[in-house]
């Protein structure tokens, strides 16, 4: 077949560029549900104990909201609910590679230095997706192997698949979202808005309690979860979702064999032939590049704490059947207490999304330079810090608009179905407000980067991945509490419902404060280019 | 005669790379200055180095008398600027980004701007993804050729460009020569810097091996000829300054000094030509030679 031809070629290529980065974060993914799993083995060591622990989880729809519904009391069943969280970051992990051997090579003009030899039209978009299919697979067996371990049975296999189809699955999404725009960034956002919306949906689902949900069957985390490892396994889910992405991955196959070079689903428009007023300054600048990805990630909190925080104080169905489930909930605390909880657990996870926008902004500062863009800007009368100032101010106030969303219309949606809209609404807004120098702070360490050591950048991602961790699986992992300290994150008060502290914020701040300048200062003592 | 760009023995090294070893360049108001090099002779880096983007490790650069490193920003607002890989925004047209640049230097001339888009035949509406090599390039130079800037810095403007264009190019520079303005172009094509410069700086592996104008440079260039001859090449190849001398038939290939170019045609001539091609010598062939000779002197 002609059309594959080079495929081979183009997959070594990509576990070349790959062979560090990849082997790192897939190993450390698949073998924490592992880890996982031996933790909550030492927190539980009694059935009985581990069984009472499950029913007060699943007790608390926010819980089962955010994680999924835990579809048997054993330890297995937990450790793969709880390992969740994991999977997603695993298929952004597995969709990102994607993008970036394709659409992000053709946008570089890559693509077009290999299509002039021999290689097939379609062949770099089936060695990504080969890529993307072999790396999910090798998660699932890992993550198998690493469960099997602790919760013996074929629900470590059936938790594997689970684990490998959302990862090939999201990995095709990429593989079709690279043939339809013409930027790899536009890309991205497809497969972010994908991930997202089947959170959501799953989330949505999940929070009434109800293991049959339309929202969550039709979400594709949802469906695979339903899989039930450790719970009676319905291994036909695995088949049926792994149809579905080979579906993607054909369709895309198709597209990229038929389309131009460097061309995308909408043909490109003219624009204004002279700049508009706002386009005179650095800051106009940073702001026309930014303000689309700003606006998206707007939407993307509206939406997600819209859903989520209406979410917050719905009772499951199953207290209504077992009273012995509604006492266990009242314990906890009643609705107030779990929903409280709910909005916790909500702004924590938006928090660390807003600080990926930070990061975002900041690294694109590195990006206009390493382009080659920055230069003949700053060969203008624009000095280097009045241009970083532009990207600064997107990098850390571009979260505070993004709390001030979450807090808002998380605050009307939680106060409005729980019929205290004046009431909540404060509340909930200085919560997300709350936690806010932590996600500076974590900005700022890249501002710093940027300002210091300019080829590091990327290595905040790395920082919020190890954040993100640290604040969803440190405690069941049972770290030291120096450990968990090292995460800003830990350092923000609970809020709403537990003890409001300044002095972490305080000293929160002023740290982002001195590494900022820190950024600055660097930067106009280095080379650029 | 003031001097715009004053440099000496200007160092910089990435890493155990040595960019820059000891170069330097003196470029005075109203001259179109050639700075020539092959490809990775640093041309590029002393171009950074006094935009203050990269910050000299050993020697001095001035620019207009000031600093270039501390004095950027002010030192700026008298220059304009082409990068060698011009690099646009993927979502803004070339029409925004000409506006933008001039805003950020601090103004330009609409008028020119106009007419230097309809004479570069650049569509500027399209969007920074879509352009080619030679229109990305064309938006940088409307944008520095728009601009009123006493200083136009150009980094091997015309290599993405076409020969109408690259003649529409030359046209642009002639005019601005007229107009008082002081241009430093680096090239590594010597045709350009000879219907263009008034003096060229030629430099190799981070240093100026010669300087001065064309004619002075003349000793160093060596012109190819072949020839068809009616007659035998009686004597030819034993004039001064003839090179490599290739007989085939009546044929005869050779290389020739510039200098005794006139003396050599007017022998060829009374051999009797049938047809005669020459080649201006190439950069890089001048180099070779003068290395050589440098070498053999040695």
């Amino acid at each position: 077949m002609t059309a594959l031809a080079g495929t081979g070629q183009l997959l070594r290529l990509a576990l070349r560029r790959d062979r560090f980065i990849l082997p790192l974060w897939a190993i450390l993914l698949a073998l924490f549900p592992a880890s996982v799993a031996g933790s909550f083995k030492a927190l539980y060591p009694d059935p009985v104990e581990l069984a009472k622990f499950a029913k007060s989880m699943i007790a608390s729809p926010s819980i089962t909201g955010f994680y999924g519904p835990i579809f048997a009391p054993n330890l297995g069943s937990l450790s793969a609910w709880r390992s969740g969280i994991l999977v997603i970051i695993a298929a952004l992990a597995v969709s990102l590679t994607v993008i970036r051997h394709t659409r992000n090579e053709e946008e570089q003009g890559r693509r077009e230095l290999l299509g002039a030899t021999v290689v097939g039209r379609p062949a770099q978009l089936v060695a990504a997706l080969l890529l993307a299919f072999g790396t999910s697979a090798v998660i699932g067996v890992l993550a198998a192997l690493g469960l099997a371990s602790a919760a013996p049975g074929a629900g470590a296999w059936a938790f594997g698949l689970e684990y490998a189809v959302i990862c090939a699955f999201f990995g095709a999404v990429a593989g079709l979202a690279a043939q339809l725009t013409q930027s790899a960034r536009t890309a991205r956002w497809i497969v972010g808005a994908a991930l997202g919306g089947s959170f959501l949906l799953r989330a949505a689902g999940d929070a009434n309690g109800d293991e049959n949900s339309v929202l969550s069957w039709i979400s594709p985390i949802g469906f695979a979860q339903r899989i039930r490892p450790y719970a009676g396994e319905r291994w036909w889910i695995g088949g049926v979702l792994l149809l579905i992405a080979v579906a993607f991955g054909l369709w895309a196959y198709k597209l990229a064999g038929s389309r131009d070079i460097d061309a995308g689903l909408v043909a490109p428009r003219p624009g204004p032939p002279r700049a508009g007023r706002s386009l005179s300054s650095p800051l106009g600048l940073a702001w026309r590049l930014q303000r689309g990805g700003l606006i998206g990630w707007l939407i993307g909190f509206a939406v997600i704490s819209g859903v989520l925080g209406s979410a917050a104080t719905t009772a499951s169905d199953a207290l209504k059947d077992s009273p012995e489930l509604a006492e266990m909930f009242q314990r906890l605390g009643g609705a107030t207490a779990l929903g409280d909880l709910f909005m916790v657990t909500l702004i924590s996870i938006t928090a660390i999304a807003a600080a990926a926008q930070g990061i975002q902004a900041a690294v694109r500062a590195r990006t206009e330079e390493t382009t080659g863009r920055l230069e003949p800007i700053l060969a203008t009368a624009v000095g280097r810090t009045r241009w970083n100032a532009g990207y600064v101010l997107f990098a850390l106030g571009g979260p505070v608009l993004s709390m001030l969303v979450v807090g808002l219309v998380g605050g009307l949606s939680y106060g409005g179905s729980s019929g205290d809209v004046s009431g909540q609404l404060p509340r909930i807004l200085g919560a997300a407000l709350v936690s806010l120098p932590a996600i500076w702070l974590t900005v700022a360490i890249v501002l710093a980067l940027f300002g210091l050591a300019p080829r590091l950048v990327a290595a905040g991602w790395v920082l919020l991945a190890a954040f993100l961790l640290l604040g969803q699986l440190g405690a069941v992992l049972q770290l030291s509490q120096w450990a968990l300290d090292l995460s800003p994150f830990t350092h923000t008060p609970h809020l709403p419902g537990g003890a409001m502290t300044w002095t972490p914020l305080i000293w929160l701040s002023l740290l982002s404060v001195a590494l900022g300048a820190l950024g600055f200062a660097g930067f106009r003592r280095r080379d650029v280019g | 005669m003031e001097n715009i760009i004053e440099a000496s023995g200007l160092r910089k090294s990435f890493g155990p790379t040595q960019a820059l070893d000891g170069l330097d360049l003196v470029v005075r108001r109203g001259e179109v200055h050639g700075f020539l090099g092959p490809n990775g002779a640093g041309k590029s880096t002393t171009i950074r180095v006094l935009l203050g983007l990269l910050k000299a490790d050993g020697g001095s650069a001035t620019l207009f008398g000031g600093d270039p490193w501390k004095d950027a920003v002010t030192l700026h607002k008298r220059l304009a600027y082409v990068p060698g890989d011009v690099t646009l925004w993927p979502s803004l047209t070339g029409g925004e980004v000409i506006d933008l640049l001039a805003r950020l230097r601090g103004g330009g001339d609409k008028g020119k701007r106009d007419e230097l888009i309809q004479r570069f035949e650049l569509d500027p509406r399209k969007k920074g993804r879509t352009y080619s090599k030679g229109n990305r390039q064309k938006v940088a130079l409307v944008a520095a050729l728009a601009s009123d800037a006493e200083l136009l810095i150009l980094d091997e403007p015309t290599s993405g460009l076409d020969p109408l264009m690259e003649s529409v190019f030359q046209d642009c520079i002639n005019a601005e020569r007229q107009n008082g303005r002081t241009v430093l172009l680096s090239s590594h094509i010597l045709a350009e810097a000879e219907a263009l410069c008034d003096r060229v700086s030629i430099i190799r592996a981070g240093k100026t091996v010669e300087t001065g104008t064309l004619a002075e440079l003349r000793h160093l260039t060596r012109t190819s000829i072949s020839a068809d001859l009616a007659s035998p090449p009686d004597g030819l190849a034993t004039m001064p300054g003839v090179h490599d001398f290739v007989v085939e038939g009546s044929r005869v290939k050779f290389q020739v000094d510039t200098a005794v170019l006139d003396e050599t045609l007017r022998h060829l001539a009374s051999l009797g030509v049938r047809g005669l091609t020459s080649q201006p010598p190439t950069l890089e062939e001048l180099f070779l030679r003068h290395y050589q000779s440098e070498g053999a002197q040695s």
